[in-house]
């Protein structure tokens, strides 16, 4: 059983785009159930290309790719969208429906997957509250601030349940004090048992939480440390 | 599917429209100017099929037999027919598929209609005898007048049968018209059909790119095909529906402005010109009408939606 050997397992995967330039080359790594991962590395280390292939946007040129056991390279087109509700995402910019309030946006994600009306109704709200924005519900987005945009994205990621959190720089666009705060956030959730990985450049963040730190460069996996830190370049 | 999620899809499609308020007015306006037209062409193809099928029914061929009256050499042995083979060939004539009805007329029937058209009330004072004896005939009305030269050819096979009176120029007038007015409709119509399903194609288009981001987000959190694309085509078929109910309600109104104007100013026209009724003219206008619009909404989104929205 794969699975066995992560909830996330990547063996030897080498990912070429078509100017033939390598964004990932040989990368080997096994995250557990429940775990907490900063992926870290500067630009162009292949951060992003490792995040869409564990979404199953992108496939990998060679190698194999394993999330919750499936073999993410014989999945048909048809099978990605129920795959998909297995992870939730949050990324940098929040990509929230800037058009509807905070409740609609936490719902949009409970109805794709078909949630009966009085479960939507239930669990949207008791979302918004472990998030901390019980009182807001009514809000449209453009009237949160950074961080409270990113709690709703948290909160629209993690309100169908599910087994893994990517989060792509989640506290790029966001203060200290709320970068903390969603920091906090992640934790907890991880606590409760979702497997958290999130990429980021918050060199502060990942020293202080002393959680394992994966570190990239040009493609290439330079460190992989239980409680470790940023490295620096050079 | 589960039933909130066919009212969310179908409410997604009524917000489509209204977020993307100007294209796809301009969509309901070019559908609605396009079945507007076809309406228009309908009631008036219609009208004119109508009158054209009133004067088709006027015409009709006339068949005579040979009899004693006939000079000897018009005629061979055994050609003069019994009054039992002329009902015969009466029967024979009415069991053609081009024929809608026979009329019999006596030798005797005849002169009794023409006498007196040409000679006055009292034209029999100076004929002792029938002089149109053995003018025994059948007036064929038909179906079809396309179909004339094949029954003229037929009864021109039947031996006992001596003359045949037809128009061939009214009938092959009329089918003629009748024809190419059916190319000439058949032809604008599929051009303004093809005309809006580009114009439904490209407002959809217009929506999937508005939208994109939100479809982006869709695909992260695990939407399926269809639960993306449904809304795209709800979107399509609801403005295919308003852009054909519009014109229905459109064409309603003036064509019963128009036949009342016809009948009340032009009551003489009424007597010869047979129009369709408002309800004749709708009951076959509105369905086709809504299908038409519906499933050229239908088929212009869920070609774009195929094309832009490989999720």
């Amino acid at each position: 059983m794969i699975e066995e050997k992560g909830i996330i397992y990547l063996n030897n995967v080498n990912k070429s785009y078509s100017t033939g330039v390598p964004a990932l080359n040989g990368i080997n790594l096994t995250i557990g159930r429940g775990e907490f991962v900063f992926i870290v590395g500067d630009s162009g280390s292949g951060k992003s290309t490792l995040i869409k292939l564990l979404l199953r946007e992108l496939t990998a040129t060679s190698g194999s790719v394993y999330v919750m056991g499936c073999d993410l390279a014989k999945l048909k087109h048809r099978q990605i969208p129920k795959f998909r509700r297995n992870l939730g995402v949050v990324f940098q910019d929040f990509r929230l429906l800037n058009d509807r309030n905070v409740y609609e946006n936490v719902a949009f994600a409970q109805r794709i997957v078909q949630t009966p009306a009085n479960e939507i109704r239930r669990n949207v709200p008791a979302i918004l509250a472990t998030v901390g924005l019980a009182g807001k519900y009514k809000a449209k987005t453009k009237q949160l601030s950074g961080g409270e945009q990113q709690r709703v994205a948290l909160a629209r990621a993690l309100v169908n349940n599910p087994s893994i959190l990517l989060a792509d720089e989640p506290t790029g666009n966001l203060d200290p004090k709320n970068s903390w705060e969603i920091m906090k956030l992640l934790e907890e959730i991880n606590e409760a048992g979702t497997t958290v990985i999130v990429v980021t450049h918050n060199r502060e963040i990942v020293n202080a939480m002393q959680k394992r730190v994966v570190t990239m460069k040009k493609g290439v996996i330079v460190s992989d440390e239980e409680k470790g830190g940023y490295i620096d370049e050079d | 599917m589960k039933i909130n999620t066919l009212f969310y899809t179908i409410k997604q499609g009524f917000v489509n429209i209204f977020r993307n308020k100007w294209y796809s007015l301009v969509s309901v306006a070019t559908i609605s100017a396009c079945l507007f037209l076809f309406g228009l062409f309908f009631a008036i193809l219609a009208n004119f099929e109508n009158i054209l099928k009133t004067a088709e029914e006027g015409v009709s061929v006339t068949v005579f037999f040979h009899s004693e009256a006939d000079d000897c050499a018009s005629h061979e042995e055994g050609q003069i027919p019994s009054d039992q083979r002329i009902a015969e060939i009466g029967q024979l004539i009415a069991s053609r598929v081009e024929v809608s009805e026979v009329k019999f007329l006596s030798d005797d029937e005849v002169w009794a209609t023409f006498g007196p058209d040409y000679f006055g009330e009292g034209y029999a004072e100076g004929f002792p005898e029938n002089p149109l004896e053995g003018e025994d005939n059948y007036e064929i009305f038909l179906s079809d007048v396309s179909m004339q030269n094949a029954l003229v050819t037929w009864l021109q096979s039947i031996p006992e049968v001596r003359k045949i009176n037809y128009s061939e120029m009214t009938a092959s007038t009329l089918s003629g018209v009748n024809l190419l007015i059916a190319y000439v409709s058949m032809g604008i119509i599929v051009i303004l059909l093809a005309v809006s399903i580009f114009l439904i194609s490209n407002t959809v288009a217009v929506g999937i790119s508005v939208r994109k981001e939100e479809i982006n987000i869709m695909k992260y959190i695990g939407a399926t095909d269809f639960f993306v694309r449904a809304p795209f085509v709800v979107e399509g078929m609801l403005i295919g529906l308003i852009g054909a109910a519009i014109p229905l309600w459109i064409i309603y109104t003036i064509y019963n402005y128009v036949l009342n104007y016809i009948v009340e100013r032009f009551a003489i026209l009424s007597g010869f010109l047979n129009f369709l009724s408002v309800e004749e003219i709708f009951d076959f206008l509105t369905p086709v009408s809504l299908i038409v619009g519906v499933g050229i909404g239908f088929l212009g989104s869920i070609a774009t939606v195929r094309k832009h929205l490989r999720v």
